[in-house]
């Protein structure tokens, strides 16, 4: 997708939140929707099954308005976490300007989060996409609950962001965490952009 | 009436896309009252700019006719005047208060719906004053249709006029309105600032003006200049204010009344007048500014008791913390802000001691946060000169400017010293703004004017402009061959002289217009370029003195060029206004309605008008009877043939010239019947031209032999080469001084009967 259109100053970025089951990236997105204010926000697109799991996408347009000249536009998915919808997390996958790793801090959930990072790699790969030129960043989810029960943020580093990207600990349901990983993730796109891969239309 | 706000103009009017078109309907409205749109209806939200517009057309009325009788008020003035004329019982004074007006603007009709009596008087109001030609203006916080109860006659005057909605403002419009008030305030802001308040969306000007007097009131508090973080959560809401770092604070107290008194000290500014704080601000304005401080009060007192509160709670947290999370589990988040209030079991951030809280714990705007944060990252990310270039095409396209050169700029991956560009367009289009002030000047109509528009095509606008400039030269002025000290005084057209004298002596006043009315040749256009000149003398310049053909074929010109505002400017800058031959009008509709504007004008602005006529104004058909009972409504006056005591001084006088004459001559040459003066100076000239031929004695006998065709006669008059002669109008003149040696092309005349 065109990053930059400089005839018509608009940039859009295309983010998605990536991750295993349950590791909070609808939850982000939700968090996000409700920080945002009404005029800025497009309907969030969310297709859930009954049991509120993420069957499809979600998907939250939103109008950052004018900066440095430019009609600055994000639009944030996510991808169904659940290993059989892979097909869709290559579809969402499609475009995208940057990634945010979700992972789920429980120390349970470990081998879930290796599985579907391996996934992401193999999905961009399969698009022809280097993950090394993608923006990623990663967001230690759930970093509230007890320490007893969620792995320490240098041990997921240590386990999961080999490339030293930047991450953020995080408690979606509240919030914690969830703009700076936003930002995070914006800083990495934008200078991509300045750097000279945005493509102009 | 209402006074006028004197600063409410179209000049300090921030002109946007959601106010582009009332603006520039009020302004042609403002500039030709009752000739574009009448009545001009502008209706919008509240505070969206419309009593400005409204005032700013009564101002412009006043500052090009400065004796323009403008009426501004409010529908609730409008139905008391009404109200107390009917109790006292002038209705009819009250009545003529109004039809007399030149200008009516009424604000806030809206509330017409529950006044069936008003709206009749209004009709009958508008009825009148639209067929006097006078303007009105409108407006509304609803569209006429949804102004409750509104009678159908009265709706439909309406929309005969035009009916126009002002939008709220865009971001743009809203950072240039922020920037334009600052200024008017004196007041500077870190950069950002404005940019961050209009990305708030706030709806309405007069709250978007508010919550800048927040700011002004804040930073004259604070000890540190605002940024646009600051400025955001101080006008964002009740929940982002508490994030503010309010450090007077520390010295107030918790209660209520404390911090009251702290805030009022905070403020001297607002307590002492507002005298340096908000300069020049209405009334409302500082009652706004006042509420507004107190909302920051309420709201930072009411955050530091709660900040209190959840002291108190995460103390009580910390006492039931769960077993098991300690100093270890703190070190494992590092890095990880806590949430502020906590739903889950407490974490490690319930261990920090009271005293080391940090003041601020209510939720702050994230997403304004994220914003600032982003556009600071974009700013440094993006080519430092395209961000200019992006912030010049917004400025400039909001001026109304072509942006394509830059536009073509920021696509270009490599451009050739861009900067330069840059700079090179932001100085073409400041000239540009010259150029649309001088416009503006000549011909306000054509301020707007494409050619005006594009900085990247100079040459066309300088050669636009100069065309203005031609179109804009005075018109002409009288001859300065015909003075009124050649005119010879007679019986028959002492009447005619003096009413001209008068007239000087008085000009636009005693006799306006002075109507001359006479055959041809006696001396019609003699008496009215004197009377040009004898104004001129006096001091009144310019002074346009034209024959009707010439006005007729100077407003075809205009036309085929497209200039007609600049042409009508330039009579309207006259101080008088001639017109020979003004029977030619007839049968010319659009030099009548010209003519009938420029009337109205001179008229009202009691500047003089004079015209000549060869036909008696009850004969003359093919003209308004509108024009024609303003011709009659001044002095009529006739200057008949010349009687015998006129032709004898004039005799007198041609032969005095040559050294003299006898009585006999002279009294045979005034005793023969003249139509003219022309005629008679050309029977004289005869005589002369005769003797000259002869032994150069003037006598009655020659005189006789020549007129009377007996004896020799007088050389022949060189040949003249015969010219084409068309056709002479109905109302015409058949002698050969009126005939039309040069006849328009047949495209002119079709043209203008077109229009």
């Amino acid at each position: 997708m065109s990053l930059v259109n400089y005839t018509a100053r608009e940039i859009t970025c295309k983010i998605v939140y990536y991750g295993p089951g349950r590791s909070g990236k609808t939850t982000n997105l939700q968090y996000i929707f409700g920080r945002v204010p009404d005029a800025r926000r497009g309907r969030m697109v969310s297709l859930a099954t009954q049991g509120d799991r993420t069957l499809f996408f979600d998907f939250l347009p939103i109008d950052l308005g004018t900066i440095s000249g430019f009609q600055t536009r994000f639009q944030l998915y996510t991808v169904p976490g659940q290993s059989y919808y892979n097909a869709t997390r290559k579809l969402v996958l499609q475009g995208a300007d940057g990634v945010v790793f979700v992972a789920d801090s429980q120390a349970r959930r470990f081998d879930d989060n290796v599985e579907s990072l391996q996934n992401l790699q193999e999905n961009l790969l399969s698009q022809g996409v280097d993950v090394r030129s993608m923006p990623v960043v990663f967001q230690y989810n759930k970093q509230d609950l007890p320490a007893d029960l969620v792995l320490k943020q240098p041990d997921l580093d240590e386990a999961l962001n080999f490339r030293g990207v930047p991450s953020f600990g995080a408690d979606a349901l509240h919030g914690s965490g969830v703009f700076e990983t936003l930002k995070g993730i914006s800083e990495l796109v934008l200078r991509k952009l300045a750097s000279g891969a945005g493509v102009p239309a | 009436m209402s006074p006028l706000h004197p600063t409410y103009r179209f000049e300090s009017l921030v002109v946007g896309a959601n106010n582009r078109t009332a603006a520039t309907a009020a302004r042609a409205v403002a500039s030709a009252p009752g000739s574009s749109y009448n009545p001009l209806f502008l209706y919008s939200l509240p505070g969206l700019g419309k009593t400005h517009i409204l005032v700013a057309v009564g101002n412009l009325v006043r500052e090009v006719n400065p004796t323009a009788q403008v009426e501004y008020l409010t529908l609730d003035e409008f139905v008391e005047a009404f109200h107390a004329a009917v109790g006292a019982g002038q209705a009819d004074a009250y009545r003529a208060r109004f039809t007399t007006t030149d200008v009516l603007l009424i604000d806030d009709v809206q509330f017409l719906g529950q006044r069936r009596e008003m709206q009749a008087e209004l009709l009958r109001l508008l009825d009148h004053l639209q067929q006097a030609g006078k303007q009105v203006v409108l407006t509304s916080d609803r569209s006429p249709a949804d102004i409750d109860l509104l009678d159908d006659r009265l709706l439909k005057r309406i929309a005969g006029g035009l009916v126009i909605d002002i939008g709220p403002p865009d971001y743009e419009t809203q950072v240039a309105i922020l920037r334009r008030k600052a200024e008017e305030k004196g007041v500077t802001f870190a950069e950002g600032v404005f940019e961050a308040i209009a990305r708030l969306g706030i709806p309405s000007v007069r709250e978007l003006i508010g919550a800048l007097n927040r700011l002004v009131a804040f930073q004259a508090v604070s000890e540190v200049p605002l940024d646009a973080y600051k400025a955001r959560v101080l006008i964002g809401g009740e929940d982002e204010a508490s994030a503010i770092e309010v450090p007077q604070l520390e010295h107030a107290e918790v209660t209520v009344p404390a911090a009251t008194r702290a805030s009022e000290e905070m403020i001297p500014g607002v307590q002492l007048g507002q005298s340096d704080l908000i300069g020049g601000l209405a009334e409302s304005d500082f009652e706004r500014a006042d509420d507004a401080w107190m909302g920051i009060e309420a709201e930072t007192t009411s955050e530091y008791t709660r900040y209190e509160d959840h002291a108190f709670e995460d103390e009580f947290d910390s006492s039931a913390m769960l077993p098991g999370a300690g100093d270890e589990s703190m070190d494992s988040v590092s890095g990880f802000e806590p949430a502020t209030e906590r739903h889950r079991p407490s974490g490690p951030a319930d261990l920090t001691p009271l005293e080391e809280k940090p003041p601020v714990s209510a939720p702050r705007d994230e997403f304004g946060d994220f914003l600032s944060d982003l556009a600071e990252t974009l700013a440094r990310q993006v080519e430092p000169w395209r961000s200019r270039v992006g912030e010049a095409i917004l400025r400039w396209e909001g001026e109304g400017f072509r942006v394509t050169v830059l536009e073509r700029l920021l696509q270009a991956e490599e451009p050739r010293e861009p900067e330069a560009a840059l700079i090179q367009y932001e100085a073409d289009a400041e000239q540009l703004l010259e150029l649309r002030r001088e416009a503006l000047d000549l011909a306000p109509e054509m301020a707007d004017a494409p050619q005006l528009t594009d900085p990247s095509n100079m040459a066309a606008a300088e050669a636009w402009m100069q065309r203005l400039r031609d179109a804009s030269r005075p018109p002409s002025s009288p001859s300065d061959t015909w003075r009124l000290e050649a005119l010879i005084e007679g019986t028959g057209n002492r009447m005619a002289l003096r009413a001209a004298l008068a007239a000087i002596g008085e000009p636009g006043t005693r006799y306006n217009p002075l109507v001359i009315v006479g055959g041809s040749g006696v001396g019609k256009t003699h008496l009215l370029h004197g009377v040009g000149n004898a104004l001129l003398a006096q001091g009144a310049s310019p002074v346009a003195c034209v024959s009707a053909h010439e006005f007729t074929q100077e407003l075809i010109d205009a036309i085929d060029r497209d200039s007609v505002p600049a042409w009508r400017n330039r009579y309207r800058r006259c101080a008088a206004l001639l017109i020979d031959d003004v029977h030619l009008i007839a049968g010319k509709d659009r030099t009548q309605e010209e003519l009938f504007l420029l009337f109205n004008l001179f008229l009202e602005s009691n500047r003089q008008l004079a015209f000549a006529s060869a036909v008696p104004l009850t004969e003359l058909s093919g003209v308004e009877s509108r024009l024609l009972t303003r011709l009659e409504g001044g002095l009529v006056v006739e200057l008949p043939p010349p009687d015998r005591e006129l032709r004898q001084r004039m005799i007198e006088r041609i032969l005095g010239a040559r050294g003299g004459a006898d009585a006999d001559l002279v009294n045979y040459l005034a005793a023969r019947p003249a139509e003219s003066a022309r005629a008679v100076q050309g029977a004289v000239q005869r005589v002369l031209n005769a003797a000259d031929a002869g032994d150069g004695k003037v006598s009655a006998a020659l005189a006789r032999e020549v007129l009377e065709g007996t004896a020799r006669r007088a050389p022949a008059p060189p040949a003249v080469a015969p010219r084409p002669v068309s056709g002479v109008a109905a109302n015409g003149v058949r002698s050969r001084e009126k005939m039309v040696w040069n006849w328009p092309g047949v495209s002119d005349r079709v043209i203008e009967e077109w229009r």
